[in-house]
């Protein structure tokens, strides 16, 4: 693979980023600062003895101007990507969120409406090239609306519906597209929170996601006890949601 | 507060404490205001546990990137909490190898430098801290600086060894050593009794780069001190042909055992077994680096065998001029207090090293594992005043239960790294469980 990573340089995107890079992999790191891009270029380079430099450019969600730009360096320096991972988003607890008007607007703008848009960027250069790999982070929170994710899940709901839709729309030329649905993972994103049981860890998932990609897999839900999870979620009667506070 | 509900840290003795670590990639912000950071607390008593319940905990777990790698040298530069584990994993397939390591490999860099850790080596290589050429820190005062044998020597020396009280230790660079080979040529030896342990540890020492032993501390009378006596090198490409050896899938301790798993029973059961296994007195072996150096990391979270009411460990080492009478009244002492464990190690010590806290000097180390009894604060008081007598001196990263005059009278080096504290932490910023237990500092 030639992947180019949004948000790699932490969490489950930087346990991808050392999979990739370790099993020789080319790897391009897009974040929103240059002195964390820098360290964790250097980190990747170091795991494989015989690694080029990795390289990396900056790239702020909240700055949808830059995308193409971003995307035009990564192809520059891994001679034309085919793989696109995007694990970047904006978490805030639902009492957070209520309490911050403005920044429940950024959490939405950068989670669904910005990802979709560096998306349609990404997806575009892989079709002009014969399709690719494109995974893209939404989140078992948007598989149902829930009290204690109301607004983060709605954005990474419609986040789902259009990763399916793509999966859908463009499969057959090449394309696969996988939308990934972490459970509870233990990185900094949660680092407050009580991990709940089934709680993953980012190697863990790192490992899901890179096998699911190399098999071309639409849907994931790492760790996988959360499809079980979900399954029930999904079917539990409307007057059960509005009593309990999952 | 409801006890059941209020978050509590521990080391790996599992006795707990109120408070919280906090824990991010980014460990430099993170440690602004901190009172102590800890790695990934295998530390066994309190040094890496908060004074309070609300200070400010900082973890180094995440911030674990390489910042730099030189395959000529192999000087490697690392975020604080990369860990051993990873180091092994990346860099032993390359033909290199942490200087000094730790009898396990879930440890972070910076624990190793704040412990100055010390290996089956240490008569060869001395500690973890020898190998440092540079460190970047967090001051107490917020400010970050760097540091190494060099470049502001003090600070350096006082963090060396020095428990997390000098700062937060952000980045280590240090020196890697090549391997020969990915498999460890091993002797061991049965040896029927203390005095010849020492005697046999004296001889292979200098043939042999790493040396330790296993003592049954069960045994008294004539074959008081019989166990095992290892001794290895790195295998020659040569002899160890071309073969990986194969990844350790460890196993993880499911459920704390009940607080009477480890009675003196089953303990000595455990030890006659280890003693027999070794029906030959002497053999020779290839044996894989982990099982060699990391025995116990084979059954992850082993330290809830002793179950809930947690354990501690009595590491202490006896210099060289108090001779080995001194070591057999010692383990005569031990044997006859009780509170055995099946983990009794002994260590040849090397030259003491110049982190002013550093725990070896050139003698011989001992350590045992002990649960948390009634009786531990006397064990432990008794054992400390016979090491106190022998010019010996306890090590701070397994300790829980030594008193402040305790210490005080065994660490004539104190009042230097006190100096050295006032001077980077006059506020007493930087504390932990330990300092306020050890060096009077205020909860
Ligand atoms: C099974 C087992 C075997 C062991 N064998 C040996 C052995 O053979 N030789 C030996 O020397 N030790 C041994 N130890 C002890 C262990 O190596 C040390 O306690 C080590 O410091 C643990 O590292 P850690 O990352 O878990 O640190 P922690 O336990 O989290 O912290 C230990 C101390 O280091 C400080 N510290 C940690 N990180 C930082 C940082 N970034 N900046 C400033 N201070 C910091 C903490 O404040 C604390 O005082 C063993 C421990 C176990 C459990
Ligand atoms: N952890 C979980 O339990 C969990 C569960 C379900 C779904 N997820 C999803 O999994 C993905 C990865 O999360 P994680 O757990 O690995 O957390 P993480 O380490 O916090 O990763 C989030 C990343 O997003 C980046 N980011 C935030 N805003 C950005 C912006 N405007 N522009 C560019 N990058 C931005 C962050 O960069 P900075 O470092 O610069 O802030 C960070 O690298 C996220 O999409 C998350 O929603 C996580």
């Amino acid at each position: 693979m030639k992947a180019v990573i949004l948000g790699g340089t932490t969490g489950i995107g930087r346990a991808i980023a050392r999979r990739l890079a370790e099993r020789g992999d080319s790897v391009f790191l897009l974040a929103r600062e240059v002195d964390d891009l820098t360290r964790s270029a250097e980190d990747l380079t170091a795991r494989h003895p015989k690694r080029e430099p990795v390289g990396h450019a900056l790239c702020d969600l909240e700055r949808p101007e830059g995308f193409a730009a971003a995307l035009d360096a990564a192809d520059a320096a891994l001679g034309g990507f085919d793989a696109v991972i995007v694990t970047a988003g904006l978490f805030a607890t639902q009492d957070a969120l209520e309490a911050d008007i403005e920044f429940t607007r950024r959490l939405v703008t950068v989670n669904y409406a910005n990802t979709v848009v560096f998306c349609e960027h990404a997806r575009k250069r892989l079709l002009t090239r014969g399709g690719g790999r494109l995974a893209v982070f939404s989140s078992v929170a948007g598989d149902r609306g829930r009290k204690p994710v109301a607004i983060y899940g709605s954005s990474k709901a419609g986040l789902s519906v259009y990763l399916e839709a793509l999966d859908h729309k463009f499969h057959a030329q090449g394309l696969s597209v996988l939308c990934v649905k972490p459970g509870f993972v233990k990185t900094g994103m949660t680092a407050g929170l009580k991990p709940p049981p089934f709680a993953g860890d980012p190697e863990q998932v790192a490992r899901d996601v890179v096998r699911a990609m190399d098999r071309r897999r639409p849907m994931l839900y790492t760790p996988g006890m959360w499809a079980l999870v979900m399954l029930v979620i999904r079917w539990l009667p409307r007057f059960v949601m509005r009593k309990i506070n999952f | 507060m409801n006890p059941r509900t209020t978050p509590t840290l521990s080391g790996w003795g599992r006795l707990p404490a109120p408070g919280v670590e906090k824990l991010s990639e980014d460990l430099e912000r993170l440690t602004r205001g901190a009172a102590l950071t800890r790695g990934l607390g295998r530390s066994y008593g309190d040094s890496s546990l908060p004074a309070k319940a609300d200070d400010l905990v900082a973890c180094s777990r995440m911030a674990d990137r390489i910042l730099g790698f030189d395959p000529e040298t192999g000087v490697l530069r690392a975020e604080a909490g990369f860990s051993l584990v990873e180091l092994n994993r990346l860099f032993m397939p390359r033909g290199w190898f942490s200087p000094v390591t730790p009898g396990t490999k879930f440890v972070t860099l910076g624990g190793m430098v704040a412990s100055d850790v010390h290996g089956k080596n240490h008569h060869v290589e001395g500690c973890f801290g020898a190998h440092v050429r540079s460190l970047r820190m967090r001051l107490a005062d917020d400010s970050i600086v760097d540091c190494g044998p060099e470049q502001e020597p003090e600070l350096f020396d006082a963090t060396v060894g020095g428990m997390g009280l000098t700062g937060h230790i952000l980045e280590v660079e240090f020196s890697l050593a090549r391997i020969p080979s990915r498999w460890i040529h091993m002797e061991s030896e049965r040896m029927p009794s203390i005095d010849e342990f020492l005697a046999g540890l004296g001889r292979a020492a200098p043939a042999f780069p790493m040396t330790m032993g296993w003592i049954d501390c069960l045994h008294r009378g004539r074959s008081m001190g019989r166990g095992i006596l290892m001794a290895g090198r790195w295998a020659e490409a040569s002899e160890a042909g071309e073969l990986a050896p194969r990844a350790a899938h460890p196993l993880t301790m499911p459920v704390d055992l009940p607080n009477l798993a480890i009675n003196d029973l089953t303990v000595a059961a455990f030890n006659a077994l280890y003693y027999w296994k070794h029906l030959r007195r002497r053999a020779t072996t290839l044996v894989a680096p982990d099982p060699f150096f990391y025995p116990l990391d084979a059954i992850l979270e082993w330290n809830r065998v002793y179950g809930p009411r947690g354990f501690t460990q009595y590491q202490c080492v006896i210099p060289r001029q108090a001779g080995a009478p001194a070591v057999r009244e010692f383990m005569d002492l031990l044997t006859k207090l009780g509170g055995a464990s099946p983990l009794c190690v002994i260590k040849d010590c090397g030259p003491e090293g110049r982190g002013m806290l550093s725990f070896p000097l050139e003698g011989t180390s001992i350590a045992v594992d002990m649960a948390v009894s009634p009786q531990i604060q006397s064990i432990v008081d008794r054992l400390n005043e016979f090491v106190i007598a022998a010019g010996g001196r306890i090590y701070l990263t397994k300790d829980r239960f030594t008193r402040p005059e305790h210490y005080r009278a065994m660490e004539p080096r104190l009042e230097r790294f006190l100096a050295a504290r006032e001077k980077y932490d006059p506020h007493r910023k930087l504390r932990s469980g330990q300092s306020v237990r050890l060096l009077g500092d205020v909860a």
